[in-house]
């Protein structure tokens, strides 16, 4: 077969695909939205399979189980923080098992390159008490997803595949290797599925007991390998996915590697480790995220007569990426001679909002209005709008996790904030900005959530969005809001006005109202008549 | 044979398509190439860099070590700056002297050129004029990937097949332009 250029996403997509796939199902964040993309626009060509964004990533982790439990294989992707919202199907899919294979691909973001936090998936893996994989390049990450399949139908758990932004965002040659064919259908038995206590139990005995096997699988697994040199007693490296390229990078012109174990599978894999520990009196421990696999071998008190280095020892950082350099100094080799500037700090160029953009006109109006308001706070979500944090606007207060500007602007309200808002985009709110509405409505909570509908989910490249216009405005009448407090403006420079009147009463109105700013994202604008020619 | 290349730019500005140009260039000379790049946030009139590895044997690490980057291929010269930190000691800048200034405090456009002076092996293009006269603005980075040629251990016309191919669905006149800005800016290297 043709070899290929992929992104490490991209090359998850493409095993997941050779590998018999059914099904895909996620929901966009970087730097996990690759995968969907490659496998919607493969989907289109090949017909054998079918691909689709989802509502949020508990939804997308739902529906790919049931194509689980219908025998078939299937794929769920996601950024690290969408696995927490999907987090309640994924611990019992554990317990009920799978049927067809599925698989997890969770892109985890090392110095938060566009997250709010830097949680280790892998920590997720072993809750859960699942089989989970760490590609090094785009050929392993389809070469594991493959396997993962396989793997998951073996044990009849879900596979996790964890992957990191460097890698998901690193292209280089991948080569495929024949495909196999999506399976027919077959039901599961209803007795694994259905999680009463009294099936729940007895299923959560078979998880754990699964367990040793787990761990034979990863001792034997072709993605763990313990290269020993024997010539050197003194140090042995443990590492794993992406930093095992950061390793031996440093060791290109030198062929005296110490001992190696790389780990590609887990559960550790605890033969391989004891051989390297009998070894070698001092262990480096290099991995991209939380000390995961360093904490599992130190545990409480350490290895007696061996000395561990790591994360935790201050040999490498707690916080943040890897790269090649910090390896090197934990190495204890001396840095590259370089150019240094003179005249630092640089001017830094941090992304904002598109000339032209309607969140901007949405918070200038805001703005105006909240200068007569004191006490006032702006709860906000996640998405371009989130960049009205900074100056020129500093016009938004919060930002914790996708859907809580509503929640949270209700439990303002609750402690007395007033005026309080919300501020939130059309996808965020389709996500999970609907049932704390719904909250709100039931009690008349006296605040304001302001819809910044742009008509696509614009932070993360420009995915297609669950509700816009006419939508938005159903949904809000669905769950009770009073409709005359249902207002609908054009967020432009013109209006700016007309747009402040109509915040200005739904802010003083003393119950709960939604204002909907509705108008295109000027970049999609732009894609779009690119394409029209 | 390895050649280590910084790409940088601001976002918009086409540092990727320079990168897709280059890799594909590279698979169809079998050598083994990794790319590292940035999506997300950073598209949004945002700092955006690339790591490009080529070699004939094998490349581990995505990211350049600090030190040990042959090559600094920018779009803009404050982002050349940036990462001057990766360029080897004996390393070669191409950089546009052309500013892109959409933040309010870009430093004095002398102390930028400057300080990419310093550097040996400094090549300074205006990009941006030789752009226009190709046709348009926006050809700056496929000038820029001219200007960088003769440099690049990729041969000139698996250069040119795939910026045919990037831009030949966008018709003809399309690919004549940023053809014609990547001669406009190999030339510019000679003079
Ligand atoms: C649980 C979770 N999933 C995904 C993301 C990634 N993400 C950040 S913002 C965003 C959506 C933004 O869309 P929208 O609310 O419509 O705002 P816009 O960017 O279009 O202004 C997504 C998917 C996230 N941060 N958290
Ligand atoms: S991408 Fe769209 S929504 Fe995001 S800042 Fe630009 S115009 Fe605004």
């Amino acid at each position: 077969m043709k070899s290929e250029i992929l992104l490490g996403d991209e090359a998850v997509g493409l095993g997941a695909i050779h590998a018999g796939l059914y099904k895909a199902y996620s929901y966009p964040g970087t730097p996990a939205s690759e995968i969907m993309e490659y496998l919607i626009k493969a989907s289109q060509k090949r017909k054998n399979f079918h691909a689709s964004w989802c509502v949020n990533e508990k939804v997308a982790y739902e529906e790919a189980l049931g194509v689980s439990f219908a025998g078939r294989r299937s794929l769920v992707s996601m950024k690290h923080v969408g696995l927490n919202v999907a987090a309640d199907p994924f611990m019992n899919s554990a317990v009920t098992g799978t049927n067809g294979g599925l698989v997890v691909a969770v892109a985890d973001d090392p110095s938060m390159h566009s997250s709010q936090n830097e949680q280790d998936s892998r920590y997720y893996a072993h809750f859960a008490q699942v089989f989970c994989f760490e590609p090094s390049n785009p050929q392993e990450a389809y070469e594991m997803t493959r396997k993962a399949f396989d793997i998951s139908e073996k044990t009849n758990v879900p596979v996790m595949v964890r992957l990191v932004t460097r890698l998901s965002h690193s292209r280089s040659r991948v080569q495929p290797y024949p495909s196999q064919k999506p399976d027919s259908i077959q039901y599961g038995k209803w007795e694994d599925w259905t999680l009463l206590p009294v099936n729940a139990r007895r299923r959560f005995k078979i998880l754990v007991e699964k367990q040793p096997n787990l761990v034979e699988l990863s001792n034997r697994s072709e993605f763990n390998s313990l290269t020993l040199n024997k010539k050197n007693s003194q140090l042995g490296i443990i590492t794993s996915g992406i930093a095992y390229n950061y390793v031996l990078e440093n060791y290109l012109q030198n062929n005296a590697i110490p001992s190696l174990l790389k780990i590609g599978a887990y559960p550790l894999p605890a033969n391989l480790i004891q051989d390297l520990v009998r070894q070698v009196e001092t262990l480096l421990i290099v991995e991209e995220g939380y000390p995961f696999i360093e904490k599992n071998l130190r545990g409480q008190f350490g290895i007696s007569g061996k000395k561990i280095k790591g994360k935790l020892s201050g040999d490498l950082p707690l916080t943040g990426e890897l790269s090649p350099d910090l390896v090197r100094k934990a190495l204890e080799m001396p840095p590259y001679s370089t150019h240094f500037l003179e005249d630092s700090p640089l001017a830094s160029r941090p992304p904002k909002l598109c000339q032209g953009c309607p969140h901007a006109d949405t918070f200038h109006a805001l703005n105006e209005v909240l200068r007569s308001r004191s006490g006032a706070n702006v709860f906000s979500d996640i998405g371009c709008y989130t960049l009205g944090a900074l100056p020129p606007y500093n016009a938004v207060h919060t930002c914790v996790c996708m859907g809580a500007s509503v929640s949270m602007a209700k439990g303002g309200a609750d402690a007395g904030v007033d005026p309080s808002i919300a501020v939130i985009g059309d996808s965020t709110f389709a996500h999970s900005g609907i049932t704390p509405l719904l909250d709100a409505a039931r009690v008349k909570a006296n605040m304001t959530v302001i819809i910044l509908d742009n008509e696509v989910v614009a932070m993360t490249g420009g995915q297609p969005t669950f509700a816009s216009g006419e939508e938005l405005d159903r949904i809000a009448r669905g769950v009770g809001v009073e409709e005359k407090h249902i207002r609908v403006i054009t967020p432009l420079p013109k209006n700016k006005e007309k747009n402040i009147r109509v915040m200005k009463e739904e802010i003083d109105y003393k119950g709960l109202s939604v204002i909907i700013a509705s108008r295109e994202c000027v970049q999609e604008a732009r894609k779009r008549k690119k394409k029209r020619g | 044979m390895k050649q280590d290349v910084i790409l940088a730019g601001v976002g918009g500005q086409g540092i990727l398509s320079i990168a897709f140009v280059i890799d594909n260039a590279a698979l169809k000379e079998s050598l083994n190439f990794k790319q590292a790049e940035v999506h997300g946030m950073a598209q949004r009139g945002g700092a955006v860099q690339s790591h490009l590895r080529l070699s004939d044997s094998s490349i581990y690490s995505d990211l350049i070590p600090k030190g040990k980057a042959d090559m600094i291929l920018s779009v803009e010269p404050l982002e050349t700056l940036r990462y001057l930190e990766y360029l080897a000691p004996e390393g070669l800048i191409i950089t546009s002297q052309s500013p892109y200034e959409n933040i309010p405090d870009y430093p004095d456009r002398d102390k930028v050129i400057n300080q990419v002076r310093k550097v040996n092996e400094a090549r300074l293009i205006d990009s941006l004029k030789l752009a226009r006269k190709a046709g348009s603005a926006k050809t700056q980075n496929m000038v820029m990937l001219g200007a960088a040629s003769r440099h690049l251990i990729i041969k000139e016309k698996n250069l040119l097949r795939f910026i045919q191919v990037l831009f030949e669905s966008r018709g003809r006149s399309l690919v004549d332009m940023n053809i014609q800005a990547f001669y406009l800016g190999q030339e510019a290297v000679k003079t």
